[in-house]
C-alpha cells in the first residue's frame, strides 16, 4: 500500500479502523485526548503496537508489581533489555527469557529461530557477551502429525539459529500435554557475561546526539507481530503468517560482534537498544522516554530491503537483526568504521531532541508527531476482574487420589517412557552445547554448568515449570516452580542468584485466567522472597488459547546460580560402589497432578503437592553447605515420577547401580511427588559430617557395582528390580519411537 | 612456534581454538582476520569451525574466496602445518587443498556429542604423539560432516596413508568412517571432530591436546634440524 491509499484520520475514526490494529474504542479516545486530535494512519499504528500487551504489559502490570525485584547483587532489575546480577570481581551475569509462542504455532522453524535471535540481542544490547542459551518448550501429546511437526521444527529452528551464531544451547526442558495442542510454548533464555564497566542502557541522552541504525535492512516482515502476539490463536491465524519474521543467524553473529566491539572499545556510544517487538517504534520511543528526551527521525534514511515502503510499514516492521544506537554528535565515523569492518549497514537516521516527542519525517512530510511518554509509558493499565474457577473448588474438595498398582516394575518402566520424563537426547544432540568450550555440565542433568574462563567460578542455569501443579493450584504451583528451579541449581553446587520469568497464560480478559495469573504470581513471589532470588526481568505472553481453550498456566522460571569454585560442581549420576544413598525429605502419597496420575487416568485432578517454603529453604541451604564442603558425591532433585524415577536417572549411565530399601508404604514412596526432596550419595567416610549438616537425610540404600536398580521393602521382599538395559530402552527409546510411529 | 587462527565472518570456534593453543598448549597464537594478505610471520595455520559467511550456498563455499585463503594455500605449499577443523575442513575441501566433499549428515540433523575416534596413522606431524590404533574421545558438532569421495580418490587416500582418524561409531555416514584426512604431503589436516574442544579434563576429555603437541614437536624437530 502506498502513502496515498492510507485511510485518513477521519476514516480511521469513523470506520473504527483502529480496531483492526487491536486498539479498543476507549484506547482510541485516550490517544485523541493525549495528542489533542485524531491520529493519522502511522500514528494509530505506533499506538497500537506500543499499547499492545506484548509491549505495554497493560493487563499484567498490576501482577508484575508483586514480584520482589531487589537484592544485594542486583545491578539491573526489570525495565531494560535484560536484568543484571553481580557475581564479584567486577563481573556480572546478564539474563532474560522471552516467549515466541504465537509465531512458533504458525511457522515453527522461523518462529523458534527468531525467538532465539531476539533474546540474544536483548543480552548483547546490555553490553554482555552471550555465553549460553536455554529453552523451555511445551507441545501437545506427541501423537498427531501436527504436533510432531511443530516439535521437530521448533527444535530445528532453535538449533539452526543457536548453532550458527555459536552460542551453546546448554539446557532446557520439554513437556507434553494436551493443553498445548494448538498453542505450543517456545520460551528462549539467554545468559551473558559482562564486566561492570561495560554495562550499557537503552537511553537516548544528550540533545543533538545522533540516532544511528545498524544491522539488517528493514523489510515488510513481521508488521504487527506484537499485536498478533496479543490475541488468541484461531483458524484465521494462518493468515497472520506474514507477521512471522525470518531469521538470519549469520547477520546476527556479525551484528553481535560489531556491537560488542563498539561497546568495549568506543566510548562514543551513549545508548543502544534492540529493535525487537514493534521494531523501530519501540526502540526509539523507549530510549527517548527513559532519557526524558525526544527523537526526530528521517525515515528516508532507513536502510530498506524493499521499495515503496510507507512510514507505517517501516515503523511497524519487525525485521530481525537490527539495533538502534545513540552516539555522541561528531563521533559517528568511529562507529561507522567498526560496522564497515563487519560489512553492516550503519546509518545516521535521526537526532536526539529536547522536546519529548517522536517526530518522523518521510519524503519531506512530517508523518507522525507524538509524545514519547504517551507511547512508552502512558498505555492504560487494566485491573482485570478475577474469579476463582469452578474446577478449583472441585479439585480441592476431592479425596486424595491413590493409584492402583499391580507391578511396580512395569509402572517405573512406563513412567520412564512418558515423553515428559524420557531422555531428551534426541533434542539436545541437535544443539551445539559445547561451542565456546566452557560447558562443564551438559544438557540432561538437573542444571547446566558453564565455567567462567580465567576464574575458578562457574554459573549454573536452569529453566523449570511444572504447569500441572499450577493448573491444580496456581499459588502452590507457583511456589513449586521457583523452588524446583532453585533445587536444580543447588544440586549442581550453585547458590541461586535470581530469576527471569516467562509468564505464559490464556486470555486475561477471562476472570478465571486472570485469577490463575494473580494466584501464581503470589506463589512465585513468596518463594522468590524466601529463597532470596529476586525477579530481574522477564516476559509476559497472554492469549495462549486455541479456539477458546487456554494452555495450563505456565510461568517458566529461568534461574541462574553461582558456583564459587568449579571443584564444587556436582552431577546427578551415582559415582562409586559403596557410596551411601540418602533421601532428604519425606515421601508422602501425593499424586495430584503427578506423572503417574496423568499416565493412569489420562487427566489430572485433586490437590497439588504440599510445599513448605521454610523447609525448602532449610534443606537447600544445608545441602549446598554439604556440597561446598566436598561431602556430596552426587545430588539429584526428586521431581516428576517420584523417587523411583530419580533413582533410575541416577544410574542410567550404567557405570554403577543401586540397591535400595524402602521402609514406608511403597506406592507413595516410589512414585509420589512430595516436594523439597533430594536424592544424594555420600562416601562412607563423610557419613557423620554429612548427617550433622543435613538434618532431614535418611539412608535408603547403597551404590553397587552391578548396574541396574533393585528396590526392596523392609522385610527384604523385592518391590522392583530393573536391568540397565530395560531402563535405557524405555527412557532413551521413547521420544525417537514416538516420532517415527504412525499416528 | 606461532600459530594463526583464521577468523572468517561467521567463524565461531575461533576463540576455542585460540584458548586451546594459548592456555592448554602454551604456544603463541594470534587471530587473523579473513582479509589478511600476509601469513609469513606464522609457523602454523588453524582454520576453526563455525559457519563462515553463514555457510549459505554450501559449507565453506564462500570462504574459499577470502583474501586470506590465497595465503593459506601458499603456506600449505611451503609445507607449513595447516589444520582445518569442522568448517575449517569444509573450507579446505572447497579450496582443493584436500580431496573429496562434504554432504549433509545421513540423519539430516545436526549432531553434537562426544565421539570415539581411532588414530589410523600416527606418523603424521599431527599425530606423532598418539599410538596407531589408539581410541580417543573427541566431540563432533556438525550438520554437514558426511565425508564423500569417489572410489579412485579413496584408493589414493588409503595408498598414501592419508586417512588419519576414523569414527568407531560412524555418526554421519562418512565413507569408510572417515573423520579426518591429510593431503598427500601430510602437512594439511582436515577433520570434522573438534580436538580444540578436548583439551581440558574439566570439560570431559583431554584427548585432543596431543594433536597440538604433535604439531609443536614436529616443528621443533624441523626447526632445530634446519638451524
Amino acid at each position: 500500500m502506498s502513502l496515498q491509499h492510507e485511510p485518513t484520520s477521519s476514516q480511521i475514526k469513523e470506520q473504527k479502523l483502529y480496531r483492526e490494529m487491536g486498539l479498543s474504542d476507549s484506547e482510541f479516545e485516550l490517544v485523541e485526548k493525549i495528542i489533542g486530535r485524531s491520529p493519522n494512519w502511522t500514528e494509530t499504528g505506533l499506538f497500537s503496537v506500543m499499547w499492545s500487551e506484548h509491549c505495554s504489559y497493560k493487563n499484567s502490570k498490576p501482577v508484575l508489581s508483586k514480584f520482589p525485584t531487589k537484592g544485594e547483587r542486583v545491578l539491573q532489575g526489570p525495565g531494560e533489555g535484560a536484568g543484571i546480577v553481580d557475581i564479584g570481581d567486577g563481573q556480572a551475569v546478564v539474563f532474560k527469557i522471552e516467549s515466541h509462542n504465537h509465531p512458533s504455532a504458525i511457522e515453527p522453524y522461523q518462529g523458534a529461530a527468531t525467538g532465539v535471535g531476539g533474546i540474544i540481542r536483548d543480552v548483547f544490547s546490555m553490553g554482555a557477551r552471550p555465553i549460553a542459551m536455554l529453552n523451555s518448550l511445551r507441545f501437545g501429546e506427541l501423537e498427531s502429525p501436527r504436533v510432531k511437526y511443530l516439535f521437530e521444527q521448533v527444535v530445528a529452528g532453535i538449533a539452526g539459529y543457536g548453532n550458527c551464531i555459536g552460542i551453546p544451547t546448554v539446557g532446557g526442558e520439554v513437556q507434553f500435554d494436551p493443553s498445548y495442542e494448538g498453542n505450543p510454548l517456545v520460551n528462549a533464555m539467554c545468559v551473558g557475561l559482562i564486566d561492570h564497566k561495560d554495562i550499557k542502557k537503552g537511553q537516548a541522552k544528550g540533545a543533538g546526539n545522533s540516532v544511528m541504525y545498524v544491522g539488517a535492512k528493514t523489510g515488510r516482515d513481521g508488521i504487527h507481530g506484537a499485536t498478533f502476539a496479543s490475541e488468541e490463536l484461531s483458524e484465521a491465524s494462518e493468515e497472520k503468517r506474514p507477521a512471522v519474521q525470518v531469521g538470519d543467524p549469520f547477520m546476527e553473529k556479525l551484528l553481535m560482534e560489531a556491537c560488542l566491539e563498539l561497546i568495549q572499545n568506543c566510548d562514543a556510544l551513549v545508548g543502544i537498544q534492540d529493535m525487537g517487538a514493534a521494531g523501530l517504534t519501540s526502540s526509539s520511543a523507549e530510549m527517548a522516554s527513559k532519557a526524558g528526551m525526544g527523537i526526530e527521525m528521517n525515515l528516508d534514511l532507513v536502510p530498506q530491503r524493499e521499495t515503496g515502503m510507507t512510514a507505517y510499514e517501516m515503523m511497524l516492521s519487525e525485521s530481525q537483526e537490527r539495533m538502534l544506537l545513540v552516539v555522541e554528535k561528531g563521533r559517528e565515523h568511529e562507529v561507522e568504521k567498526i560496522f564497515a569492518k563487519w560489512d553492516l549497514d550503519c546509518v545516521t537516521v535521526g537526532t536526539v531532541i529536547e522536546e519529548q516527542v517522536l517526530r518522523l519525517t518521510h519524503q519531506g512530510d512530517i508523518v507522525a508527531e507524538v509524545p514519547v511518554d504517551a507511547l512508552a509509558e502512558d498505555a492504560p493499565v487494566y485491573h482485570k476482574p478475577s474469579k476463582e474457577p469452578a474446577y478449583y473448588g472441585e479439585f480441592q474438595a476431592q479425596e486424595d487420589y491413590i493409584p492402583e498398582i499391580t507391578s511396580f516394575k512395569s509402572t517405573l518402566l512406563s513412567l520412564l517412557e512418558q515423553p515428559t520424563i524420557a531422555s531428551k537426547e534426541w533434542v539436545y544432540n541437535q544443539y551445539d552445547y559445547m561451542v565456546r568450550t566452557n560447558t562443564v555440565v551438559a544438557p540432561g542433568s538437573d542444571a547446566a554448568v558453564v565455567r567462567i574462563r580465567g576464574t575458578k567460578k562457574a554459573l549454573a542455569m536452569t529453566t523449570d515449570c511444572n504447569s500441572r501443579y499450577l493448573y491444580l493450584d496456581p499459588e502452590v504451583g507457583g511456589m513449586i516452580a521457583v523452588a524446583e528451579a532453585a533445587r536444580n541449581l543447588v544440586c549442581s553446587g550453585a547458590q541461586p542468584l535470581a530469576v527471569t520469568d516467562c509468564l505464559n497464560y490464556g486470555n486475561p480478559e477471562k476472570p478465571e485466567i486472570f485469577w490463575q495469573l494473580e494466584k501464581s504470581a503470589d506463589g512465585m513471589s513468596a518463594a522468590c522472597s524466601k529463597l532470596a532470588t529476586p525477579v530481574i526481568g522477564g516476559n509476559v505472553s497472554l492469549y495462549n488459547e486455541t479456539n477458546g481453550v487456554a494452555v495450563y498456566p505456565t510461568p517458566v522460571i529461568g534461574m541462574v546460580g553461582l558456583i564459587e569454585d568449579t571443584k564444587h560442581i556436582v552431577t546427578q549420576d551415582f559415582k562409586q560402589a559403596g557410596d551411601i544413598i540418602y533421601l532428604i525429605g519425606e515421601s508422602k502419597a501425593e499424586f495430584g497432578g503427578s506423572e503417574l496420575q496423568k499416565m493412569k487416568e489420562g487427566r489430572i485432578f485433586g490437590k497439588a503437592p504440599h510445599i513448605d517454603l521454610e523447609v525448602e529453604e532449610t534443606r537447600q541451604r544445608e545441602l549446598l553447605a554439604a556440597i561446598q564442603k566436598g561431602l556430596i558425591a552426587s545430588a539429584h532433585d526428586v521431581a516428576e515420577g517420584g523417587l523411583s524415577v530419580a533413582l533410575a536417572e541416577s544410574v542410567m549411565d550404567g557405570k554403577v547401580g543401586a540397591s535400595v530399601t524402602l521402609t514406608d508404604e511403597p506406592i507413595g514412596s516410589l512414585f509420589g511427588e512430595s516436594q523439597s526432596r533430594f536424592l544424594v550419595t555420600v562416601k562412607p567416610e563423610n557419613q557423620d559430617e554429612f548427617q550433622q549438616l543435613v538434618k532431614d537425610a535418611k539412608i535408603i540404600g547403597f551404590v553397587r557395582s552391578e548396574s541396574g536398580l533393585a528396590i526392596d521393602n523392609e522385610q527384604g521382599e523385592e518391590l522392583l528390580s530393573c536391568t540397565l538395559q530395560e531402563m535405557q530402552d524405555a527412557w532413551k527409546g521413547a521420544i525417537p519411537c514416538l516420532l517415527t510411529s504412525k499416528a | 612456534m606461532k600459530f594463526a587462527v583464521i577468523v572468517f565472518p561467521g567463524s565461531n570456534c575461533d576463540t576455542d581454538m585460540y584458548h586451546a593453543v594459548k592456555d592448554e598448549l602454551g604456544a603463541d597464537v594470534e587471530y587473523v582476520w579473513h582479509d589478511a594478505t600476509d601469513l609469513n610471520q606464522f609457523d602454523g595455520i588453524l582454520l576453526p569451525g563455525g559457519f563462515s559467511y553463514g555457510d549459505y550456498l554450501r559449507s565453506g563455499a564462500i570462504a574459499q574466496f577470502s583474501n586470506v585463503m590465497t595465503e593459506v594455500v601458499k603456506a600449505a605449499r611451503e609445507g607449513k602445518p595447516v589444520l582445518g577443523v569442522c568448517n575449517g575442513f569444509q573450507i579446505l575441501l572447497e579450496t582443493g587443498l584436500l580431496p573429496g566433499a562434504m554432504r549433509r549428515n545421513e540423519s539430516l540433523k545436526f549432531i553434537c556429542q562426544p565421539e570415539e575416534l581411532v588414530v589410523e596413522n600416527a606418523t603424521t606431524i599431527f599425530t606423532s604423539q598418539y599410538e596407531k590404533g589408539e581410541a580417543i574421545s573427541v566431540p563432533v558438532a556438525h550438520g554437514e560432516g558426511n565425508y564423500y569421495c569417489d572410489d579412485e580418490t579413496l584408493e589414493e587416500l588409503k595408498a598414501n596413508n592419508q586417512i588419519v582418524f576414523t569414527y568407531a561409531n560412524n555418526p554421519n555416514g562418512s565413507v569408510e568412517n572417515i573423520a579426518g584426512i591429510t593431503n598427500k604431503e601430510g602437512n594439511v589436516l582436515g577433520m570434522m571432530p573438534h580436538p580444540e574442544r578436548a583439551v581440558d579434563e574439566l570439560l570431559g576429555s583431554k584427548d585432543g591436546l596431543k594433536l597440538f603437541q604433535s604439531i609443536v614437536k614436529s616443528w621443533r624437530e624441523h626447526y632445530v634440524a634446519a638451524t
